[in-house]
């Protein structure tokens, strides 16, 4: 693994890679190259495609470098370059068979109340993920949710796209991108429960 | 309202476009059951985790494989 190389001066660096300074382009990818594969990763669910998409992304980057406008950060700039990039991939690429997700789901009895009783989780949201390890527990339960569901819930609430967006790029109606955004919320919940619940902690 | 609707609702709940009438059903449903209430916090808990947790400042920032870093390089000299 190449350690990421933090930026101090973007300015400099982007003048350098206007330049065709070949040093420069290896700091860029270096320094942000971990950070867009996760967010690859995230999107496109396997190493591979997540790799092939990374390398896409530096490749469109790259290139478009005139379009790069200074005032805005080169992390943001290549973060949306690399979103894309991954939205281009699960468009073109043959979709896998769907899993189901109803054992994830809340299940109720014939009166309509819940099943089960929720036992709460001590400690609120913002102590909970001041701990590296809760937080990359997380991670690894979204990358555990159906494909299908996970692509959904990473782009509406980590990428920041709305419904229509989302729809758009994956192909669903906006009444089915709402529905499988509930579910797999609620399978994420059923999946963080055993770690979060306060008897466990 | 059943805790069945009530989790049906959920969402539009928390983005806040279940439409008046519903939203009063729903709260007060709330009042009286602990456990869709506990649900109701759960649910809001685990939006919130996954945007932290995957936060782009966040530590996951795992180093790039040196052979990505390679091949990224190479595939530049061919453009």
């Amino acid at each position: 693994m190449a350690s990421a190389t933090p930026v101090d001066d973007e300015a400099t660096l982007v003048a350098q890679l206007r330049a065709g300074d070949e040093a420069a382009f290896e700091q860029v990818v270096r320094a942000y190259g971990g950070r867009l594969l996760a967010v690859a990763r995230r999107i496109v669910g396997t190493e591979e495609d997540a790799r092939d998409v990374v390398q896409d992304a530096f490749m469109n980057a790259f290139k478009s470098l005139d379009r790069f406008e200074g005032n805005a950060k080169l992390s943001t700039w290549l973060h949306r370059i690399v979103v894309n990039a991954a939205l281009m991939r699960l468009r073109t690429r043959k979709r896998k068979p769907e899993q189901s997700i109803e054992s994830m789901l809340p299940s109720f009895l014939d009166d309509g109340h819940h099943e089960e009783r929720f036992q709460s989780w001590d400690e609120p949201v913002d102590k909970l993920m001041e701990r590296a390890e809760n937080r990359a527990l997380v991670r690894q339960q979204i990358d555990a949710l159906p494909e299908g569901y996970r692509t959904v819930l990473v782009l509406r609430d980590i990428e920041g796209l709305d419904t229509e967006e989302t729809a758009k790029v994956l192909g669903l109606s906006v009444n089915a991108t709402k529905i499988r955004l509930h579910r797999a919320r609620q399978a994420l919940r059923t999946l963080l429960a055993p770690h979060f619940r306060s008897a466990a902690s | 309202m059943k805790c069945r609707e009530l989790a049906d609702f959920l969402m539009d709940y928390v983005s806040g476009e279940l439409p008046q009438e519903s939203r009063a059903h729903f709260e007060f449903h709330l009042t009286k059951c602990k456990n869709c209430h506990e649900y109701l916090v759960q649910y809001e808990v685990t939006i919130r985790a996954g945007k932290v947790a995957c936060d782009e400042m966040s530590d996951e920032i795992g180093n790039i494989p040196e052979e990505l870093v390679k091949a990224v390089m190479a595939a530049r000299t061919k453009v």
